[in-house]
């Protein structure tokens, strides 16, 4: 292991009294004296500010928005080519196998393609993009940025404050935007159910930014403890867990994600890795299926939980990849992957917990319904 | 009251003890979500896994102290986990055992040790 890296904002962090853990190889901030609870109820309840500078952030450039477009769309199954100028849409890079190797958000701004990744991915999603693209587009690290994301149904009262022209944007509308006398690419986006905004700023302008957001008394410091529980009650996949090299996008319940053009029969169909694959699966069904999983009783069912279909006997049937409690279910909440024949919403199945099997129900997933500006 | 290594406090109720964990080890778990807590009448031995308590963060096993038999068990606590982060030394208790052994609870620290020993 390597020295931790530290974000723009490690100061703040530290000031603030949060608990600072390893997380993908950087400093970062699990929670702060609020506790996950609070700091999870406080974000669905107002805003929360989460420190997310860890996450890779990419500029792809070449001759045209089309021609780095066209060149994304060997990597990813997603419509890159029919994003519409300062849209954002979610992606992800598929392998040979048609498992996935990332998941990753990218924005058309204009001129050039704006890619956030995973932060334990970063470099191989860096040298993928870089074997793939470069010299036709050149694949540009932003280093000098932070990254922060601003959460909740109060998030565009706070950020408005600060810059009224935010209130305009509408879900994965992105825009360059000055925020506090910083020039901020924002996007009104999120990994938490909520509202809210995901903003680039520049590393050296971080610090005054998120003390003048957390100056406003909707706004509260929310570390990674509470930004996991938020994802996992909106039914959001955390890559290595509930999506990895081995999960097909049809498994994992991301078919939404492939646009029609790129499906077979799509006017750009295919061509990207695992494309048979991911048409079988699409073809023919697939043996296992991600699904939202309440268990029925109090205790909670982390990941690695086996599953069974029936409360003795029997192999397992599929295992939580998720889990933990859900403090606005006020329950425990897990996802996990089930066989196709168990995974309709209803159905009983049943956690290994300590030895004991108990009742946990397939359940309509996200599991807290979001809370987007359509 | 006396405190284990593990971060369990005991506390002599007439012929009892009675046991929780302390203001410390709530503090490191975070929000406390689920307890699973021993049946009362259930003959248990030092170090034994008897109860589990759950966090936002992770699962820990809260072990017997000492040898005896658990007669009494919190079972409001069942409903109100919470309490455990409230109240860890006073309503949070777990669980009342009837010692086997008394002179077994002279091996363990008094408050001023166990300050000493979280440092």
């Amino acid at each position: 292991m390597g020295e931790l890296l530290r974000t723009p904002l490690f100061d703040l962090h530290v000031e603030l009294g949060a608990k600072m853990v390893p997380f993908a190889g950087y400093e970062m901030s699990v929670q702060y004296p609020l506790g996950v609870m609070k700091e999870h109820l406080h974000t669905r309840a107002s805003a929360g500010l989460f420190d997310v500078s860890h996450m890779g952030q990419v500029i792809l450039r070449g001759e045209s928005y089309e021609a780095v477009a066209t060149a994304f769309e060997t990597l990813v199954p997603m419509d890159v080519l029919g994003l519409g100028a300062e849209r954002q849409r979610y992606g992800l890079f598929t392998n040979d196998a048609g498992g996935i190797d990332d998941d990753l958000m990218f924005a058309n701004r204009g001129d050039h393609l704006f890619v956030v990744v995973n932060a334990a991915c970063k470099d191989a999603d860096i040298a993928r993009m870089k074997t793939a693209l470069e010299p036709d587009v050149s694949v540009e690290v932003i280093e000098d940025r932070a990254l922060v994301a601003l959460q909740g149904p109060a998030a565009e009262t706070a950020l408005a404050r600060l810059n009224p022209v935010v209130a305009e944007m509408s879900f994965m509308d992105v825009a360059t935007v000055t925020l506090n006398g910083a020039e901020c690419w924002v996007s009104r986006s999120g990994y938490t159910g909520e509202d809210g905004y995901e903003i680039s700023v520049p590393a050296a302008e971080a610090d005054a930014l998120c003390r003048a957001l957390l100056g406003m008394d909707e706004v509260e410091a929310i570390g990674l403890g509470a930004r996991d529980s938020l994802r996992l009650e909106g039914g959001l996949c955390l890559y290595g867990n509930d999506i990895d090299a081995t999960t097909s996008p049809i498994e994992a319940g991301l078919i939404w994600a492939i646009q029609k053009v790129r499906r077979a029969g799509g006017d750009r169909a295919g061509g990207f890795p695992g494309a048979s694959r991911v048409f079988g699966d699409l073809a023919e069904g697939v043996a296992r299926k991600r699904v939202g999983l309440a268990p029925q009783g109090r205790a909670p069912m982390r990941a690695g939980t086996q599953l069974f279909a029936a409360a003795e006997g029997g192999d397992p049937i599929g295992e939580v990849t998720s889990g933990g409690f859900g403090p606005t279910l006020e329950g425990p909440v897990a996802m996990g992957y089930v066989g196709s024949a168990q995974a309709a919403v209803g159905t009983e199945v049943f956690g290994e917990v300590r030895g004991k099997r108990l009742p946990v129900m397939v359940a309509k997933m996200p599991l807290v319904p979001a809370n987007f500006k359509r | 009251m006396k405190f284990t290594e593990e971060h369990e406090w005991l506390r002599v109720e007439d012929d009892l003890v009675v046991v929780g964990i302390t203001a410390h080890a709530s503090e490191q778990l975070g929000d406390v979500v689920f307890i699973e807590l021993p049946e009362a009448g259930t003959e248990v031995t030092k170090d034994e896994e008897v109860c589990v308590i759950e966090s936002v963060k992770a699962a820990s096993d809260i072990l017997a102290p000492i040898d005896g038999e658990i007669v009494e068990v919190n079972e409001p606590l069942v409903e109100d986990p919470g309490k455990v982060n409230e109240d860890p030394t006073g309503d949070a208790w777990f669980f009342k055992i009837k010692a086997a052994d008394p002179s077994q609870m002279d091996d363990y620290m008094d408050e001023a040790a166990y300050n000493k020993f979280i440092g």
